[in-house]
C-alpha cells in the first residue's frame, strides 16, 4: 500500500504500553498461570540416549502409584495421525518404535500433582537398544553414517513454503542459488580472502519456559499454549486429530517471550492427546532444562570464500555451509533458505554460488531464534568485506559505501529487490563510533551490515468493533510476546479512529474469536498484521462516517473522526448519540474488517520477501591480552524501520536484540557431548546480565517510510542481533584478532591472541 | 522447635507466616518449595518459575524485606516472618513509585521477569537509596531479563529512586 506522512495523533509519539499495568502489578496472565477445574499434570518422559530403538515398554508400575491418573505411550496414537512438523512430518507425538535425540518424547504421565507425574516417570520401565549415532554434522555426513530418519518416506508438513523440500539421507534440506560465472571470476580476482567458520547451538531462553494447557469438549479440543503461531497449531492439531479446524480452539495468553522458541507446533500435541487419553484437562509446564531440547538455535559449519579486485571491488563470492537441524527438521529448511539468503551479503556482485545444506543429527531440533540465517552468515561475510579492505588498502566504511546495494537492486534472483538506503544507514553507524578520530591504544572499531528476509507468508487479518459507548475492541491474532503489538496496534486505531488509546481493547489471539494471522515472527507484525489493523480501521471508519452523514444530512467528505467524536466544521457528534441515532437504541456496534493477503496467491518465499530487515551494528571494545576478556565499550544498532509508529518500543527493540546479540557473539554456546547437553541450567548456561552491557549504547531510528506496513514502516526487532557479533568480529580483526569460531568466550580469545603474537616477527 | 505431624501418610508442618501484611496459616508438606506455596496454595501468580535454579530472579519475593528465590527457599523458611510479593506492593490501590516509573519508562517486554525485578528493586532502594548505575547493574545480576537488554529497567529504577528520594524529603 502507498505510504504517506503522518503529521499529528498518536502514530509516532512514545505511548506508554497498553499491557504494562496489568505486568507491573503481577496480574498478566501466562499460560502457567490458568488452571480448568479437574486439571492434571503432565511430564515427558524423556530419551536418556541419543540414538535407540525402544524394544519394549512398561507402564504399569507407573500407573499403580497413587496419584496417577494415565501414561500415554506410542500405543495410544493408533486411531490418529501421530507425526507433526510444519515443513516435514517427522516427529511422534510420543516414540512409536525409536527415539533420536537426548530428551526425546518417550511417553508422558498425566496425575494429580506434578510431584507424582514426576515420580511416576522414574516408574516406566524402557528397555531400549541402543543404535549408533551421529551426533554432529560431520558424523551425519559420514558415509557409514547411521540413517536417523527414513527420508524416503516422509511426509510434507502443512506449511513447508519452499518449492524444493526433498530430504535425502540425512540431508534434511539443500537450497541453492547462483549468478554470473564465478569460475572466470576465480582466474581473475586479485584479491580472495577464505576462511571456514563454526557457529554453535545457542539456547533462545524465552523466561516462559513451553506451557500448554489442554482439554477436550466434547469432540472439540481447547487449548491454551505459550505458543507464537496459534493458527499454525491449530491447523497441525486439527490435522493430526481428525478434526475440522473449526473444532480446535487455540488460545493464547500473554506469552513469557518466545524469541522463535515458541514458533510453530511445540508441547501441544503431547499435551492434548495426554488429555484425551486422560479424559480431563492437562497441563504440561516444560522446565528449562526440557525447553532447551525443545527448540534451539541451529549450530553451523561454513566455508565462505570472497573475490575482490585490488581496489576493492567486489567480485564474486562462494558459500558452502551445514547447519544441524537435530533429529526433527522443525523449522530447519526455512533457516537453511533464509541463512542461503544472507550468505552473499548486500553487494553488488558479478558472481555467487551459495550452497546451504540443513543436516538431520542425533541432536534436539534446532528451529527459530531471532534473526535466524543472518546471525549465523553476516559476521562471517562481513569479516572477509574487511580483510578485502585491508587487503586493499581502503577503509572499511569506504568499501561498503563503494559494494552496497542501492534501493531498487536486485538483492536476490527473482526476490523482492532492496528497499531500504543501506549507504545512508551505514554512515550512520560511522558517525556513531566516531569513526574518523583517532583510536585510543588497544581499541578496536567494528561495524557490520546485512540483511534478513523478513515477513513470512503474508497472510493476516484484524477485526475492529466500534461499540456504543464509542469504545473499541481490536481483534488480531498477533501473540503478545514482549514485542508490544497491542500497543502498536491501539495507536493505529487510535489514529484512524480518532479514539483516545485508553478506550482500546485487546484482548489477545483466540481462534474461536480473533481472525487468522499466520504467524508472529520474521519481523512481520507491525508490517502485516498492522496493515491489517489499519484497514480494518479504515473500514470501521467509513461506516461511522456514512451513518453519521445520514443521520446529520452532511456530506461524508466534511466529516471526520476526532477525540471520540464525529465532527463536522465546529459541530460534532458523540459516537455514544451516533449509535442511538442510527440503530435506534444505545447498542448495536460497526465491524471494520480488514485482510491482508498476497496477491493472487503470490507472496511465496521465492517472490519475497514481504521487505529486507536490515541488519546492522557498531562495535568498539578492548580486550585483556592476559585473559582474553573482552570489553565492550560501546555498541550502536540502527534501526531501519521505514517510520516508528513507537519510537520508545524501537528502540526496546534494538536493545533487547543487541543484549541478546553480544549473548550469541561472547557467551551463549550449548555444549554437546555425544548428543548430551552438558550445560542444562542457567546455572552454567550464561546470558548477558546488566553487568554485561557495553559501556555506552546507541541507537539510530531511520525513518525513509520506505517499507510496505502502515505509515511506510517496515518491522523491527531481528536486525540488531545479527549486527552485534558482525561488528564485534570486525572490531577485533581491527585489533588483529581473526575469529572463526563463536561465542568469543576468553580462552578463544586469548589462544587467537597469542597466535597473532606467533605470526608477528619480533620488531628488533 | 519444629512441630512435624502427620495427616495420612504424608507428614505436615505447622506454617504461620505472613503475607502481604496478612496472616496465613497452613498445614503444608516440608518438601513444599515457597514458590510452589504462593502460586498454588495462596493463588499468588506474580512470582514466575523459570530457572528452578536461584539464578534468573524471575520468582523473586521479599522474606522480612530481603530478596530471596522462591524456587529454592522451603515455604517452612517463612515461619514467624514476613513475605511480600508483587501483588502486596499495591496493595492500598496505590502503585508503589518503582511500578510507575516501569510504566513510564516501557521498562518491561513480556513482563515475566518484571514481578522479581520490581521486587529486587525495592530491596535495593530500602537498602540504598541513591544508588549509582553500577550499584544497580551489580544488585541485578541475580534477575534476568531477556528481553529489554536492562536500559529501561535501570532508567526506571533510578526514577523510582528520585521519587522516593523526593518523598523522604517531603
Amino acid at each position: 500500500m502507498a505510504s504517506h506522512t503522518v503529521s499529528s495523533g498518536v502514530v509516532g509519539q512514545n505511548v506508554r504500553r497498553v499491557d504494562a499495568h496489568e505486568k507491573v502489578t503481577g496480574q498478566a496472565q501466562f499460560t502457567g498461570d490458568l488452571a480448568l477445574p479437574g486439571m492434571l499434570y503432565g511430564r515427558v518422559l524423556r530419551s536418556p540416549l541419543p540414538h535407540a530403538r525402544i524394544r519394549a515398554l512398561r507402564t504399569e508400575a507407573a500407573e499403580a502409584l497413587p496419584g496417577v491418573v494415565t501414561v500415554l505411550t506410542g500405543d495410544d496414537l493408533q486411531d490418529i495421525d501421530p507425526y507433526y512438523g510444519h515443513a516435514l512430518r517427522d516427529r511422534p507425538i510420543v516414540a512409536l518404535d525409536r527415539v533420536r535425540f537426548v530428551g526425546d518424547h518417550v511417553a508422558a504421565v498425566a496425575a494429580e500433582d506434578e510431584q507424582t507425574a514426576a515420580a511416576a516417570l522414574g516408574l516406566i520401565e524402557v528397555d531400549y537398544e541402543e543404535l549408533p549415532s551421529a551426533t554432529t554434522i560431520e558424523q551425519a555426513l559420514a558415509e557409514a553414517a547411521p540413517e536417523i530418519h527414513e527420508t524416503g518416506s516422509l511426509r510434507l508438513g502443512l506449511f513447508h513454503g519452499l518449492s524444493n523440500l526433498v530430504p535425502e539421507g540425512n540431508l534434511c534440506y539443500q537450497h541453492g542459488f547462483s549468478k554470473g560465472d564465478t569460475e572466470a571470476i576465480r582466474q581473475q580476482a586479485e584479491l580472495v580472502v577464505e576462511g571456514e567458520y563454526v557457529f554453535p547451538s545457542v539456547y533462545q531462553y524465552s523466561m516462559e519456559p513451553h506451557t500448554t494447557l489442554a482439554a477436550w469438549q466434547g469432540d472439540s479440543a481447547i487449548v491454551y499454549s505459550s505458543c507464537q503461531h496459534p493458527y499454525l497449531v491449530r491447523a497441525e492439531l486439527a490435522d493430526m486429530f481428525g478434526l475440522a479446524v473449526s473444532k480446535v480452539r487455540v488460545i493464547v495468553p500473554y506469552l513469557g517471550g518466545g524469541f522463535g522458541s515458541k514458533s510453530y507446533t511445540r508441547m501441544e500435541p503431547v499435551t492434548l492427546a495426554l488429555a484425551r487419553k486422560a479424559g480431563r484437562p492437562v497441563r504440561i509446564a516444560n522446565r528449562v532444562d526440557e525447553s532447551m531440547v525443545t527448540s534451539r538455535r541451529h549450530n553451523m559449519r561454513c566455508w565462505m570464500r570472497t573475490y575482490a579486485a585490488a581496489d576493492g571491488t567486489l567480485l564474486a563470492r562462494e558459500v558452502r555451509l551445514w547447519l544441524d537441524t537435530g533429529a526433527y527438521a522443525d523449522n530447519g529448511p526455512r533457516v537453511v533458505a533464509t541463512a542461503a539468503d544472507a550468505a552473499p551479503g548486500p553487494y553488488r556482485w558479478q558472481a555467487y554460488e551459495i550452497n546451504a545444506y540443513g543436516v538431520y543429527t542425533n541432536r534436539p531440533p534446532a528451529g527459530s531464534y531471532r534473526a535466524f540465517g543472518a546471525t549465523h552468515l553476516m559476521w562471517i561475510g562481513e569479516s572477509q568485506v574487511d580483510e578485502i579492505a585491508r587487503r586493499a588498502g581502503i577503509d572499511r566504511v569506504e568499501i561498503r559505501e563503494r559494494n552496497l546495494l542501492r534501493p531498487g537492486e536486485e538483492v536476490r534472483p527473482g526476490g523482492k529487490p532492496l528497499d531500504a538506503d543501506l549507504v545512508g544507514d551505514i554512515r550512520k553507524v560511522a558517525d556513531a563510533l566516531e569513526w574518523g578520530s583517532a583510536r585510543p591504544d588497544g581499541v578496536g572499531r567494528g561495524l557490520g551490515v546485512g540483511l534478513l528476509a523478513a515477513g513470512a507468508h503474508p497472510v493476516s487479518s484484524a477485526i475492529v468493533r466500534l461499540e456504543a459507548d464509542g469504545s473499541v475492541v481490536l481483534l488480531v491474532s498477533t501473540t503478545e510476546l514482549g514485542q508490544g503489538a497491542r500497543t502498536v496496534f491501539s495507536q493505529i486505531v487510535a489514529q484512524e479512529l480518532g479514539v483516545p488509546i485508553q478506550r482500546i481493547t485487546v484482548p489477545g489471539a483466540d481462534t474461536q474469536s480473533s481472525p487468522y494471522d499466520r504467524s508472529t515472527g520474521a519481523s512481520r507484525s507491525t508490517a502485516l498484521a498492522g496493515t491489517a489493523v489499519l484497514l480494518a480501521a479504515h473500514d470501521a471508519r467509513d461506516q461511522i462516517l456514512r451513518a453519521a452523514s445520514r443521520v446529520l444530512g452532511v456530506g461524508q467528505e466534511h466529516l471526520e473522526l476526532r477525540d471520540g467524536m464525529v465532527g463536522y466544521g465546529s459541530g460534532s457528534l458523540e459516537l455514544a448519540e451516533l449509535f442511538v441515532r442510527h440503530f435506534g437504541l444505545a447498542g448495536g456496534e460497526f465491524i471494520g474488517r480488514g485482510v491482508v493477503g498476497p496477491e493472487e496467491g503470490k507472496g511465496s518465499y521465492d517472490e519475497g520477501p514481504v521487505f529486507w530487515e536490515v541488519c546492522i551494528g557498531g562495535a568498539e571494545l578492548e580486550v585483556d591480552s592476559e585473559t582474553g576478556r573482552i570489553k565492550l565499550r560501546k555498541l550502536v544498532s540502527v534501526a531501519d524501520v521505514g517510520q516508528a509508529i513507537n519510537p520508545h518500543l524501537v528502540k526496546a527493540q534494538e536493545m533487547g536484540a543487541t543484549t541478546q546479540g553480544l549473548g550469541n557473539a561472547l557467551y551463549e554456546e550449548m555444549l554437546f557431548e555425544d548428543g548430551q547437553l552438558l550445560n542444562s541450567t542457567l546455572l552454567d548456561y550464561h546470558i548477558p546480565t546488566p553487568q554485561d552491557l557495553p559501556d555506552e549504547f546507541a541507537s539510530i531510528i531511520v525513518e525513509n517510510e520506505d517499507g510496505p506496513g502502515p505509515y511506510g514502516a517496515k518491522g523491527v526487532g531481528e536486525g540488531a542481533l545479527a549486527g552485534v557479533p558482525a561488528a564485534i568480529v570486525n572490531a577485533l580483526a581491527d585489533l588483529g584478532i581473526s575469529a572463526h569460531e563463536l561465542p568469543l568466550t576468553p580462552e578463544r580469545v586469548w589462544r587467537a591472541t597469542e597466535q597473532r603474537r606467533e605470526r608477528t616477527p619480533p620488531e628488533h | 522447635m519444629t512441630e512435624l505431624h502427620s495427616s495420612g501418610d504424608v507428614p505436615r508442618l505447622h506454617l504461620r507466616t505472613s503475607v502481604n501484611g496478612k496472616p496465613v496459616v497452613r498445614e503444608i508438606e516440608p518438601r513444599l518449595l515457597l514458590l510452589d506455596f504462593l502460586r498454588d496454595d495462596l493463588g499468588l501468580k506474580g512470582a514466575k518459575r523459570s530457572c528452578d535454579v536461584q539464578v534468573c530472579g524471575t520468582c523473586t519475593v521479599l522474606l522480612d524485606g530481603l530478596p530471596v528465590s522462591a524456587c529454592t527457599t522451603l515455604a517452612y523458611e517463612a515461619m514467624d516472618r514476613q513475605l511480600l510479593t508483587i501483588e502486596g506492593l499495591s496493595a492500598d490501590g496505590e502503585l508503589h513509585p518503582l511500578q510507575a516509573a516501569f510504566i513510564d519508562h516501557s521498562a518491561l517486554q513480556c513482563g515475566f521477569c518484571t514481578p522479581g525485578m520490581i521486587l529486587a528493586a525495592k530491596s535495593l532502594l530500602d537498602e540504598q537509596p541513591n544508588p549509582t548505575r553500577a550499584d544497580m547493574q551489580a544488585y541485578f545480576k541475580g534477575n534476568l531479563c531477556r528481553c529489554t537488554g536492562y536500559y529501561y529497567i535501570l532508567d526506571a529504577v533510578a526514577e523510582a529512586a528520585e521519587t522516593l528520594a523526593g518523598r523522604a524529603r517531603g
